[in-house]
């Protein structure tokens, strides 16, 4: 079972999509697991044939169990640390987690010599149990968003700054380039917003990488987490692998295809954790100005506002002017006001000049 | 709000009902309202209109400037838009006509 977030502890096998004697490459959907942010696609991170499935569907099980074997793996028969193993858990956890509902034994400890705290059980995901409907599915997203928005709160010191920027640039460019080209080939400004999110995160590494128990390690590449709602609430944000490389069309296709799965229900996993800050877009929704949460153990979040036509002044005169709100919420552990506003500065820069995005 | 003058053709409806259910699998085609907005009844965003206008598109071969987006926001506009281009389609070009 993979950790697919580090808010995860365990996850539930709803179905198999491999049988004992099928070959799998690499990235090949094996399984499908609910998780508290919805049910992923598990893919395989090796080639070989599948010798045994050993974890049934419905079974809920630690990260770290091994769920099938490959062939030609006899290591991997003896498995590293069996899981039967009992967990130790302190008595306050104990207590908590019989009040609660939690099975402890499910927990990965926090405390002296891998214990289970009060803490762990605090912070641990509810709704352990049969397998979920899609309403528990529902909730355990609303759970999922909980755990991980209230560590935020708690954890990471936030500071916020906001740009408005004039957009009459990208807009113009936009309608150009979508004029000449047939439906599917057409970008929406989200592409835009993403590429030039995702090139100032690459030029400023402070904003792009985890922070762990050793404190902030910038991340090599650019995986850009794209925050998108589900009908009806919840949300879930994906990354979108290197987006600071792809080119516009790429990333807009990327970005479609995010959104169409997710709303399926089917992520992958090696999308649902990977990324290395996020975007957040609320301007369908008609508000001026988000104020974002950043998503641990991301150390940014990049927030834009509905782009609203305002009077500008520019060259002396008002004009009316296509306006966004830009937001960045930071974490003041690892970057300071100043360095966030140049930030915010590189994502106008690249937007003044889209034809070079 | 009806207003809207025609009733959809049924197989186009059907049509249309299927490929918005592709874009969008967590609709339910079942309840769909023809002549309310999809942004309204499914929280349609610029990225549904988006991938709904491409499997248009790719379905029925029509060219949809974005400005004609507006007319496909709910499924007896969509429904109307579609046939209309179509018909447009069909028609002899009038240049031909003598």
């Amino acid at each position: 079972m993979p950790s697919l977030g580090a808010d995860m502890e365990a996850g539930t096998l709803v179905e198999w999509r491999v049988q004992p004697g099928a070959h799998v490459h690499r990235g090949d959907v094996m399984a499908l697991v609910d998780t508290e942010k919805g049910i992923i696609d598990i893919e395989s991170f090796e080639e070989g044939m599948v010798e045994r499935l050993i974890v049934q569907p419905g079974a809920r099980v630690p990260v770290g169990a091994i769920l099938a074997l490959f062939e030609g793996e006899p290591t991997k028969l003896a498995p590293p640390q069996s899981a039967a193993r009992a967990q130790r858990v302190s008595p306050a956890a104990r207590a908590r987690a019989a009040q609660l509902g939690i099975d402890p034994q499910t927990l990965k400890g926090t405390g002296p010599q891998g214990v289970v705290t009060l803490q762990d059980i605090e912070q641990a995901p509810a709704g352990q149990g049969p397998p979920p409907s899609p309403a528990a599915g529902r909730a355990g997203i609303r759970n999922a968003i909980a755990v991980s928005m209230s560590r935020s709160k708690r954890e990471i010191p936030h500071y916020y700054l906001q740009l408005t920027m004039d957009l009459r640039p990208a807009l113009d460019w936009l309608e150009q380039f979508n004029a000449s080209r047939p439906v599917p080939e057409r970008l929406l400004l989200a592409a835009l917003f993403n590429k030039a999110t995702a090139r100032a995160a690459a030029e400023k590494p402070g904003f792009n990488g985890y922070y762990g128990k050793a404190g902030f390690e910038a991340a090599k590449s650019v995986h850009l987490g794209v925050a998108i709602a589900l009908r009806g609430g919840g949300l879930v944000a994906p990354a979108i692998h290197e987006a600071d490389q792809k080119t516009l069309p790429v990333l807009m296709r990327e970005l479609q295809d995010l959104v169409m799965r997710v709303r399926a229900g089917h992520m992958r996993s090696s999308e649902i954790s990977s990324a290395t800050i996020t975007v957040t877009s609320l301007g369908d929704e008609g508000v001026d100005v988000v104020y974002p949460i950043i998503h641990p153990p991301q150390v940014a979040i990049v927030g834009f506002g509905s782009v609203v036509e305002r009077p500008w002044a520019i060259d002396g005169r008002i004009e009316p002017r296509p306006l966004v709100s830009v937001t960045l919420a930071a974490d003041h552990r690892v970057t300071d006001g100043r360095l966030g506003a140049q930030f915010l500065a590189r994502i106008r820069d690249f937007l003044t000049r889209p034809e070079d995005l | 709000m009806s207003g809207s003058s025609a009733a959809v053709e049924p197989a186009l409806g059907a049509q249309i009902l299927a490929l918005l259910v592709e874009i969008a699998p967590d609709v339910d085609p079942a309840a769909v309202r023809p002549a309310e907005d999809f942004r309204r009844q499914f929280d349609f965003d610029s990225m549904d209109v988006f991938s709904f206008a491409t499997a248009l598109h790719a379905k029925f071969g029509l060219d949809i400037p974005e400005r004609d987006y507006r007319q496909l926001a709910s499924l007896e506009k969509c429904a109307a838009y579609v046939a209309a281009k179509l018909g447009d389609r069909h028609a002899p070009p009038a240049a031909l006509k003598s």
